[in-house]
């Protein structure tokens, strides 16, 4: 197949065989994915695997959002091969994790660093031509340096000030104005995806609802999926519309969390306060459902656990209701607060084009006016037949980001209510599925709420994972924070970090 | 500014009357697992093959499970039609040595004992943590940071999470202690003032987790530090973190030990035992229905 040809795509949330997958030459395969991402198709996932005779085989998922259509391609290849991100720059993070897992070097990239700070998976192959068995130090490679009289460098973490996890952090300086912002990241990794292969079986929801706690239900529900493609295995309606309901219960807890922490990072105490309790009624709304405030345990592949019975739906409407009044009381007082204000507008902007172009997600890029929400783009389970118009700002200052949230509580609210004031009759949980469709991939989307999540499930000839891939939207979204802080004052760090509030455990899997 | 006013006078105050007052707790939240083996027929290991961290187990004194390495999933529930394994509406979960964890049919938890008099003098009435995310996913740091809101209020017990580990009476270790944080952790250690404190949350920072026996983590801390204090969960109820906390420092002696289910919104279906559903603990004293959530 040459590479003007047009791709084989198909609808999104259908298994693919691998015999299917079109195998290209190293350049048509490159050619291919520049001239899709040129015409407007984004990389939902570019990963390898091990192929035939150690070498390494690479899949880029291709999504076209005017279609709803998916595309995958595949090439094969040995030790290194002409790097995307000179020209795509939304490929950079996947080519380096691509180094990283599979000592396959992507010739020409222009940053190729570790990210995770792991042996390669394919023993004998580096990157970095380091030695078997020699210590990999985490945070320990090249970062950019500014050179000159006043110039100088602020290393922060891997342990930081708050309860939180940790990252490193390296900022260039002229004084209080940040040059440049490096992350480096990896001080999480505990082998997600590697001890996803073989699986399914006993320890893989566990470990999926892991990937990043405050995403449980995002992850669970994007594996769940996954599964359900490969096994055919049917969602009964109810089980899709509660499902969502906990989608958003994530997310409403989430920003109305990050509105408070955003309020909290500028002295404004008021709303800090009354959002530290209201994102603990929003879990614990969620536990009202399963029992666990984090969502865990509720879905399970072919449905979900738990049904929410006439009372309890009650119970869930009044206490929702009065929450999300009491979100309204606490927020309006930090919009019409002028010196909030002050804080938050022209503050960390990220430009729409840089963006697009590094292919951020979520609310980070609805608040620079890329309008990209996969729940109407790729959109699964209940938001096939329930829409919730996406949100977008179009200053990508922090304003933007917070402001993006508050419009997204206010959808997700009406939404959840709405469900559950009109949940569909029937069962809330399906067989449990059969074995997985041999030998092929399953992509599954969901908009979790710090962006697209994309799982990418491959089995073997036994019906068993043959590699797991997932791409958490904080993958995607570091490097929006490092634009963001360009030009910046160093003290408004904390305040750009929280506008973003991005998953270090997600990232490093 | 009276906008400000009139929105505070809204929303109310919202600190929890605990420990003076029981707290609430869903009914569907799953505490102390309690066990009954007189109810396994001979031979079964239903439950113990279904457990995704091998928490449960039978020898010779008959069926055990390890709260350390529990996630508190509903995996043995569904896999034993006998009833043998319930998870109680009792918070109550921290004890003071990892043997403690091990919870077995008839047999009392040992909950943590308070700290002796010369570190009660010290930490009993200001305590200063520092909090390390050794490979945590998030939901044990965000159930640590709720301690901190007006719902608990953490300050009114002269606890309070520091940014230095110098300025730290202790160590609050959530994660299974990714290798790649393992030297920052030990660092970390290192840089608190003794006598210090070693306190561990969740079950990924005791034993592992769900990522036990992964080349990329250290299976919790017990290799690594003398533990005080083990608070068992996945991630535990901040209810669980902040009764382990009181009862470490001695602040819960001569306090009621109550517990308060949610009424359940609907009766269970009539067709046998729901496996799902929870009891209360026979070792608490139960309170009557609450009168309000």
């Amino acid at each position: 197949m040459s590479a003007n040809a047009p791709l084989p795509m198909g609808p999104h949330d259908r298994p693919i065989r691998l015999a299917e997958i079109p195998v290209l030459a190293v350049d048509a395969f490159r050619s291919a994915i520049l001239g899709q991402v040129n015409a407007g198709g984004r990389i939902a996932a570019l990963f390898g695997m091990a192929g035939e005779s150690n070498r390494v085989r690479l899949y880029a998922v291709l999504m076209y959002l005017e279609t709803a259509e998916i595309a995958v391609l595949a090439a094969d290849v040995a030790d290194e091969y002409p790097s995307l991100t000179p020209d795509c720059p939304q490929a950079h993070m996947f080519e380096r994790e691509i180094a990283e897992q599979w000592g396959v070097i992507p010739r020409g990239h222009p940053w190729l660093k570790p990210i995770r700070f792991h042996p390669s998976y394919r023993a004998g192959h580096d990157a970095w031509s380091r030695a078997a068995g020699e210590a990999i130090v985490p945070g320990v490679t090249d970062f950019f340096r500014v050179e000159g009289p006043e110039v100088h460098e602020v290393a922060v973490g891997p342990i930081h000030a708050g309860v939180i996890e940790p990252g490193h952090f390296r900022f260039q300086c002229h004084g209080e104005k940040v040059f440049h912002l490096e992350i480096s990241l990896g001080f999480q990794h505990r082998g997600i995806e590697r001890a996803m292969v073989g699986g399914p079986d006993k320890r893989t929801l566990p470990l999926v609802e892991s990937i990043a706690g405050d995403t449980s239900v995002g992850h669970a529900t994007a594996y769940a999926q996954a599964v359900e493609a490969l096994s055919g295995c049917r969602v009964p309606l109810r089980a899709q519309a509660l499902r969502g309901v906990a989608l958003e219960l994530e997310r409403l807890a989430n920003h109305a969390g990050d509105l408070g922490a955003l309020a909290n990072d500028v002295g404004y105490l008021p709303t800090a306060s009354f959002c530290g309790r209201l994102r603990g009624d929003f879990l614990n709304a969620t536990a009202l459902i399963c029992g666990s405030r984090f969502g865990r345990c509720l879905i399970r592949p072919g449905g979900v656990l738990w049904d929410v019975e006439p009372d309890r739906a009650e119970q869930l409407l009044a206490r929702l209701q009065a929450a999300l009044d009491d979100v309204a009381g606490a927020t309006k007082i930090l919009w019409d607060s002028l010196s909030v204000q002050a804080r938050f507008e022209d503050t960390g902007v990220v430009p729409a084009e840089v963006a697009q172009d590094l292919g951020l997600v979520g609310p980070a890029a609805r608040a620079c006016g890329v309008d990209r929400d996969v729940r109407r783009d790729f959109p699964t389970g209940i938001y096939r037949f329930a829409l919730i118009p996406p949100s977008t700002w179009n200053t990508g200052d922090v304003f933007g980001r917070a402001y993006v949230r508050w419009l997204e509580i206010r959808r997700s609210g009406q939404f959840v209510l709405q469900q559950i004031k009109s949940l569909p009759g029937g069962p809330v949980r399906s067989k449990p599925p059969g074995p997985l469709l041999p030998e092929a991939m399953a992509v599954s989307f969901v908009e979790g709420w710090r962006g697209s999540i994309c799982h990418v499930a491959v089995t073997d000839a036994a019906g068993k994972f043959a590699r797991y891939k997932v791409v958490d939207p904080s993958f995607r979204n570091w490097i929006g924070l490092a634009m963001a802080l360009r030009d910046q004052q160093i003290s408004d760090f904390p305040l750009c970090n929280k506008s973003f509030n991005l998953s270090y455990c997600g990232h490093d899997l | 500014m009276f906008d400000v006013f009139r929105e505070r006078r809204r929303q109310g105050k919202r600190t929890i009357g605990y420990p003076a007052e029981a707290p609430t707790l869903p009914d569907r939240y799953r505490g102390l697992p309690v066990l009954d083996d007189s109810r396994c027929p001979d031979g079964c290991k239903s439950c113990v093959e279904s457990c995704p961290t091998d928490a449960i187990g039978r020898d010779s004194r008959g069926l055990a499970l390890d709260m350390g390495r529990c996630l508190f999933c509903t995996d043995c529930l569904e896999a034993c039609p006998e009833g043998a394994i319930r998870f109680t509406h009792d918070y109550r979960m921290a004890t003071r040595n990892r043997s403690d964890l091990v919870v077995r049919s008839g047999v009392e938890l040992a909950l943590a004992e308070p700290l002796d008099a010369r570190m009660r003098k010290l930490f009993g009435r200001s305590l200063k943590l520092r909090q390390v995310s050794a490979g945590g996913d998030n939901a044990e740091e965000s159930d640590l940071n709720v301690l901190g809101t007006i719902v608990f209020d953490i300050g009114r017990f002269g606890i309070q999470f520091v940014a230095s580990p110098r300025h730290a009476d202790g160590l609050v270790i959530t994660g299974p202690v990714a290798e790649n944080m393992k030297s920052a952790l030990l660092d970390a250690y290192e840089s608190v003032p003794s006598p210090k404190l070693v306190i561990v949350v969740g079950a990924s920072a005791i034993s592992g987790g769900p990522f036990r026996g992964h080349p990329e983590v250290s299976d919790g801390t017990d290799r690594l530090l003398p533990i005080d204090l083990y608070i068992p969960g996945f991630p535990p109820h901040p209810m669980t973190i902040l009764d382990g906390l009181l009862r470490l420092l001695g602040r819960l002696e001569g306090m009621p030990e109550r517990i308060r289910a949610e009424e359940p919104p609907a009766p269970p279906p009539a067709s046998g035992p729901d496996p799902l559903a929870p009891i209360v603990a026979s070792t608490a004293t139960v309170e009557g229905p609450p009168t309000s959530s």
